[in-house]
């Protein structure tokens, strides 16, 4: 990177600090945080239209898409979130796997489960077996993005199904009076008004979705935390020009104040957020701004 | 082998009793749900110590953070802070190899690289902060009115904390804190799989699920079975919250006690 790194083992002190944080398995880990990032910026919306729909589902009156909304609720809240993660990218990838099969490879003779194999047809396999690293790595994220989707829906749902019901009754009740069918007061009068409601939970999700991300590398994406114990792990001499010691534990204290910064920041975002929404509202924030400014 | 059999043989199998090899071939039903449940003694074990231990830290950290000098609030902030604003997955990183460091300078911190101690440290001071946080937020909402009578009475420092404050605190946060208490035991699961060993594969219940669905490669099976342990754990720890919530609400009228009203949504 910089132009004194050219001999590595005559530098000292921070000119050996900065060029080892500049080498190349480094930029891994740079690139690393960006995937977190993105993958933030991709579930948040994605978890959020799931929980649109849970919530809606769970509000439906036709009964068997109102259980499979309370249901998609109430399961994933009552277990341990990782399993969730462990679960679907394996149930996931297979459930595609095997629609893939049924339509490509129809007239295929055996079994898909046998005893302890898993097997399906070559077409049907995802990604294919030719397929570039690139396909690989980018279908293992899409998989940890759903996944997430999936689990983090389940709580927009959750909150977005409790502001719904916050709304005041008498909204509703007027949007009849005015002759407004049940869809025409869902989306006219419920869904603008919901989101003050909404808005604590679902900064308050955004917080856990951001302290969820490292479990990204249970789901075997190369994300931060592989890095920081691939890089930080004992350097040999011999195999790098940046010999050092065992240093994940250096490593994963600067991912425990790269989280601390993310929190910070997300707090007075969303705060600032929160104050702008309450701006004009009948809440006690928006009465204490119109006070304030009184 | 007959499911009774393979009781005897895995049923303590996480603590080291019994059949050394796991199942290689089979793999049945029994095995799945003898295997699973062994490895959430784990689950309850780290859950229940972390739990009583932080509950005590939990008290300290929220008088400390509601005190008025700030030598000590700054310092109960901070802890709040960091242990509710990092992922407990990367604390149990961080925890793991400054164990494995300071294990090299001293030989007293040998025990402490192992899930038992290690993890346990961890989980402790991290349900503190969060309960911590919890209580202080019930400290503050304290009816103004009952510290006064209790002044009017003549209660002082220590008593008036033991005999009204903290009561009236622990009541108004034990819906919350019966939350947070389900999502400790939830977040148990994360021991072995951050850095963790499980030595001579005595894990907790999400390790020997995920042995199976490695094995099988079918996850159909074991995480249901693992959902399933999981939702009992999860009614029985609400089933005796619900009777510590109604011992501390027995003076009130019959319709002013709220039940315990959950809102489970949170992961760390």
């Amino acid at each position: 990177m910089f132009s004194f790194c050219s001999d590595p083992s005559t530098l000292e002190g921070l000119r050996w600090l900065s060029c080892y944080l500049t080498t190349v398995k480094h930029a891994n880990l740079y690139i690393a945080v960006g995937t977190v990032l993105l993958l933030l910026a991709i579930t948040a919306p994605a978890a959020l239209a799931f929980g649109f729909g849970g919530a809606m589902a769970a509000r439906s009156r036709i009964w068997p898409l109102s259980w499979v909304g309370k249901g998609y609720i109430a399961i994933v809240r009552g277990v341990p979130d990782i399993a969730f993660f462990l679960f679907f990218v394996i149930a996931l990838d297979q459930i595609f796997e095997v629609i893939r099969h049924k339509v490509k490879c129809p007239d295929w003779p055996d079994e898909i489960w046998q005893g302890s194999d898993f097997v399906v047809c070559q077409a049907a396999k995802l990604p294919l077996g030719n397929s570039p690293q690139w396909v690989h790595d980018a279908y293992g994220f899409f998989l940890a993005v759903l996944t997430f989707a999936i689990v983090f829906g389940a709580f927009a749902a959750n909150v977005l199904y409790g502001a719904m019901r916050a709304v005041p009754r008498a909204q509703i009740e007027t949007a009849e009076a005015y002759g407004m069918s049940r869809r025409q007061s869902f989306w006219r009068i419920l869904v603008p008004q919901m989101w003050v409601y909404a808005l604590p939970g679902l900064s308050n999700l955004w917080m856990v979705l951001t302290k969820a991300t490292p479990l990204l590398f249970l789901l075997g994406v190369e994300d931060i935390v592989y890095w920081a114990r691939e890089l930080g792990g004992t350097a040999l001499p011999r195999f790098t020009d940046y010999p050092h010691g065992d240093w994940r534990m250096w490593y994963f204290l600067a991912l425990l104040v790269f989280y601390l910064g993310l929190t910070k920041v997300s707090e007075v975002a969303l705060e600032r957020l929160m104050v702008r929404l309450s701006h004009g509202q009948a809440t006690t924030g928006g009465e204490a701004q119109r006070r304030a400014g009184a | 082998m007959s499911c009774w059999q393979t009781v005897q043989d895995y049923a303590l199998r996480s603590l080291g009793y019994g059949e050394r090899l796991l199942p290689r071939e089979g793999y049945t039903l029994c095995e799945h749900f003898t295997l699973i449940g062994s490895g959430m003694i784990w689950n309850v074990y780290f859950g229940a110590i972390a739990l009583f231990a932080g509950f005590f830290l939990a008290t300290v950290v929220a008088l400390g953070k509601g005190a008025r000098n700030p030598l000590i609030r700054k310092p109960s902030e901070w802890f709040i802070f960091i242990f509710r604003g990092s992922p407990l997955f990367i604390q149990f990183f961080f925890a793991y190899f400054l164990f494995l460091s300071l294990k090299s300078v001293s030989p007293f911190f040998d025990a402490f690289t192992s899930a038992w101690l290690g993890a346990l440290i961890v989980l402790f001071l991290n349900t503190a902060a969060y309960s911590g946080e919890i209580f202080y937020g019930a400290l503050r909402s304290i009816p103004k009115g009952d510290v006064e009578a209790a002044d009017a009475y003549g209660f002082s420092g220590w008593r008036r904390f033991r005999k009204i404050v903290w009561p009236t605190m622990l009541r108004l946060a034990w819906p919350a804190y019966t939350n947070e208490a389900i999502f400790l035991f939830h977040s148990t699961t994360l021991v072995f799989f951050s850095g963790f060993p499980a030595w001579q594969q005595r894990g907790d219940a999400l390790y020997y699920a995920n042995y199976f669905a490695d094995k099988t490669f079918n996850p159909f099976v074991p995480y249901p079975i693992l959902a399933g342990y999981f939702i009992l754990l999860t009614l029985v720890v609400i089933a005796l919250f619900g009777l510590v919530n109604r011992r501390l609400n027995r003076h009130l009228p019959q319709e002013a006690r709220r039940g315990l009203r959950l809102r489970l949504n949170v992961i760390r």
